[in-house]
């Protein structure tokens, strides 16, 4: 199906493993995180409501 | 509703409840769009476009090196603007979006320097040159790192953010020569710019321009970017007032013992 990319297959496959690596890592990255910081927010929240 | 009202209805979004309410529900809408522009623009680009006849078929390679290249350049202007508003309103979440971009700009302008470094192999025959364009960007990502290495460093939150807008404020030299090196020095390596010129695209100049056959797909490249871009600082900005949130409740329970 990848087309004939000709004697510069590996330039440009290369190019295209390695942008969309570091754009699927970046966006990976940042919701797991603010998964991570919203679930601690709810926790610290929850706690402090019950202590007053 | 008159100019003003509306410039003052802009200023609501300072309020971190306000932004994050307002985010969360055009945050779908960014996802969705800059997905589908992407996966169409890339596959597009990909399966539909001929070789070029001098650089063959390393020209796919545009519609992530230019879209790349632009986000780096006005990811740091958008920090320079958040930050100016930061300087002079004083508006947490302002300073808390230029903080969220950092780390999208460090990662465009390292997607730009990769590609531009593998497409530059084959047609100019090394990897890199001291070339004005490619020199200027490499120290545009310098300071993306030294912007983020110095959030973390202060353990102040305003005096970080102070501190790290005049660092922007500097640093935005370097985001327009990135931009305009091009024009200003015609010595390096790097052709000069032929997508985004207003002569080429109103027919006023001559010179060579990219071809309608791969503009189109590269334009829906740019659009996924900059709505992919959009999508992550909204995100990134809501986990960074929360985690703002944490460090005050923290700080509140800490005071009441």
């Amino acid at each position: 199906m990848i087309p004939d990319l000709g004697k510069y297959s590996d330039t440009v496959l290369s190019a295209y493993a390695a942008s969309i690596l570091l754009l699927v890592a970046l966006v990976v990255f940042s919701i797991l995180r603010g998964r991570k910081v919203r679930a601690e927010m709810d926790k610290l929240e929850q706690r402090m409501s019950r202590h007053g | 509703m008159s100019i003003t009202a509306k410039a003052n209805a802009l200023w609501e979004y300072a309020n971190p409840r306000k932004f994050l309410a307002t985010s969360e529900r055009v945050l779908p809408f960014f996802w969705i769009t800059s997905a589908v522009c992407l996966v169409v623009g890339l596959t597009w680009g990909f399966f539909f476009t001929p070789d070029d006849y001098k650089q063959g078929s390393t020209v796919k390679i545009i519609y992530l090196h230019v879209p790349a290249s632009l986000m780096a350049i006005n990811c740091w202007l958008m920090m320079l603007a958040t930050s100016l508003v930061w300087l002079v309103r004083r508006h947490h979440v302002s300073a808390l979006a230029a903080r969220a971009a950092a780390p999208i700009g460090i990662v465009m302008t390292l997607i730009s320097l990769a590609t531009g470094a593998i497409w530059g192999q084959p047609m100019w025959g090394t990897w890199w040159a001291w070339d004005p364009r490619l020199t200027s960007f490499l120290i545009l990502f310098l300071f993306y790192l030294g912007y983020v290495a110095l959030w973390e460093a202060i353990e102040d939150p305003d005096t970080a953010a102070d501190l790290t807008s005049v660092l922007c404020l500097v640093g935005s030299v370097f985001a327009l020569l990135s931009r305009y090196a091009v024009n200003f020095w015609n010595q390096g390596l790097h052709q000069g710019a032929s997508v985004m010129r207003a002569a080429a695209v109103t027919g006023a100049d001559t010179e060579e321009k990219v071809s309608n056959i791969y503009f189109y797909p590269l334009l829906l490249c740019i659009v996924g970017f900059v709505l992919l871009f959009i999508a992550l600082v909204f995100y990134r900005t809501g986990t960074e007032i929360r985690a703002r949130r944490i460090k005050a409740l923290l700080a509140r329970e800490r005071v009441s013992g």
